[in-house]
């Protein structure tokens, strides 16, 4: 879980970083699409990623059957939520649920749109450059789908600020001084990663509202 | 200033391991603020016995906070609302006049109900069977200052070593897991010089035996160092990772 949580989290750093693009410069953006489209490496990565996210699903999925099974069978009557623990930290598979649905919509929104259409390009013996800032520009035309993507990434976001320390920690990398600062540390970083993604759909909401 | 209150009590009633268990509700007056929460749970029972039923089962031991023999899950927690005490150091004026406590036993996979309230905590035991001690090959004892110690080492390894065992670790854990328990006992000796010796093949034993037992995975909420009456730090399970993962590592 700690590994492909944080190799995801250095995925999701760098796709917030290439995605504030769109707003400050679409012809940079779509250098970027460019240099990820349908090339060796590109692929090598996006395939490495379902790995990641397959291997992070299917460890949650078991985990979570062996802690159901180790609760025992009957459940408290009465339970309250201790004071210091974090409500994400104990619904991180419902929030994991909510952003595998959501990322399927995502999926299907732009990589179907990008990577998807330029593959199947070259299977067809063309070559095919999809301009990904009008994709992206398209989509957020409509208020409906900024909102349902800033639902996402509050999901995300929660879903992070637990997970990222907490993956420091199962790594061992902790301790009293140290323990306090993490948790810090993470929460400002899960902030600036979302924020930097949540920029986009909230730009464009207001580009709209405007206009 | 002692008072006298007026409580109705839900207790988990159940007869054995296999049979299954349900609420008994009781009426319980003229319970003194100034009485411990066992003292209350004795009132009770004599209250029962009295009316030639019978009386509820629960542990207990010390009655000072040091044996870790008291459980009980009290209005969604263990050991009760108060902060860093166990049950025996609960105080009735904690409570109000007509409230209704809802007493349950630890409810995980690896404690299974011995009646009502007891529950069988041996699965610890038999984790620190497993290699929760140090090997001291007999012979002259060695001077008491020959092995300099750090203090804040040594600090480290007394807050760990203010583990109890009773077990409010995995009560109050959402997966059941016994981390909290698991990473005091590996931490307190790994910390020190004599310890460290076999610390790779601790870490290791104690986990594999923790898992053996059925208990569930640290997920990292922390809900065990909220309700530990010890304060035990969830930076011993960060210690337990890494002793455990470095010694699979050296395999």
């Amino acid at each position: 879980m700690s590994i492909t949580g944080a190799a995801l989290v250095l995925f999701l750093t760098f796709h917030s970083i290439m995605n504030i693009f769109v707003i400050i410069s679409p012809e940079v953006y779509d250098a970027i699409c460019h240099f990820l489209g349908a090339n060796w490496y590109a692929l090598v990565g996006t395939m490495g990623l379902a790995l990641l996210v397959v291997v992070h699903i299917c460890y949650a999925l078991w985990l979570t059957i062996q802690n159901k099974m180790a609760r025992g069978a009957n459940s408290y009557q009465v339970k309250a939520r201790p004071k210091g623990v974090e409500w994400a930290s104990q619904n991180m598979l419902v929030l994991g649920v909510v952003i595998c649905g959501f990322l399927c919509l995502h999926l299907y929104n732009f990589w179907a749109k990008m990577q998807l259409v330029e593959l199947m390009g070259i299977i067809n013996g063309e070559e095919i450059h999809v301009g990904g800032a009008a994709v992206v520009q398209n989509l957020f035309q409509s208020p409906v789908y900024c909102i349902l993507y800033i639902v996402w990434l509050v999901a995300l976001w929660l879903h992070l600020t637990h997970g990222i320390w907490s993956s420091l920690q199962t790594l061992g990398w902790s301790n009293n001084t140290w323990l306090p600062r993490i948790k810090c540390i993470s929460n400002i970083y899960a902030t600036i990663i979302m924020l930097l993604f949540v920029a986009i759909p909230v730009y464009y909401l207001i580009v709209n509202l405007i206009s | 200033m002692e008072k006298s209150i007026n409580i109705t009590l839900k207790v988990w009633r159940q007869r054995g391991p296999k049979a299954p268990g349900k609420f008994e509700t009781y009426q319980l007056g003229n319970v003194s603020t100034d009485s411990s929460f066992l003292e209350m749970m004795d009132q009770l029972n004599e209250q029962l016995i009295a009316e030639r039923k019978e009386p509820v089962v629960f542990d207990h031991d010390c009655r000072e906070g040091i044996c870790g023999m008291c459980s009980l899950y009290i209005n969604g927690h263990p050991h009760g609302p108060d902060e860093d005490i166990t049950t025996c150091q609960l105080h009735m004026r904690k409570f109000k006049d007509g409230d209704v406590i809802t007493v349950e036993p630890w409810r995980s996979h690896g404690f299974p109900v011995i009646r009502d309230l007891m529950v069988d905590r041996s699965a610890f035991d038999k984790i620190i069977q497993a290699g929760g001690y140090v090997s001291v090959n007999t012979g002259g004892a060695p001077d008491a200052n020959a092995t300099p110690i750090a203090k804040p080492v040594a600090d480290l390894a007394m807050d760990a070593a203010s583990c109890i065992g009773c077990g409010a670790c995995v009560a109050a854990c959402k997966n059941g897991s016994a981390m909290l328990f698991v990473s005091a006992k590996v931490s307190q000796l790994a910390l020190l010089p004599q310890g460290k010796v076999e610390a790779a093949a601790r870490a290791k034993a104690m986990v594999a035996k923790m898992d053996e037992l059925g208990f569930g995975n640290c997920t990292n909420t922390g809900a065990c160092e909220a309700e530990c009456p010890k304060n035990v730090s969830i930076s011993n399970i960060a210690r337990l990772n890494r002793e455990f993962l470095s010694a699979k590592f050296k395999d």
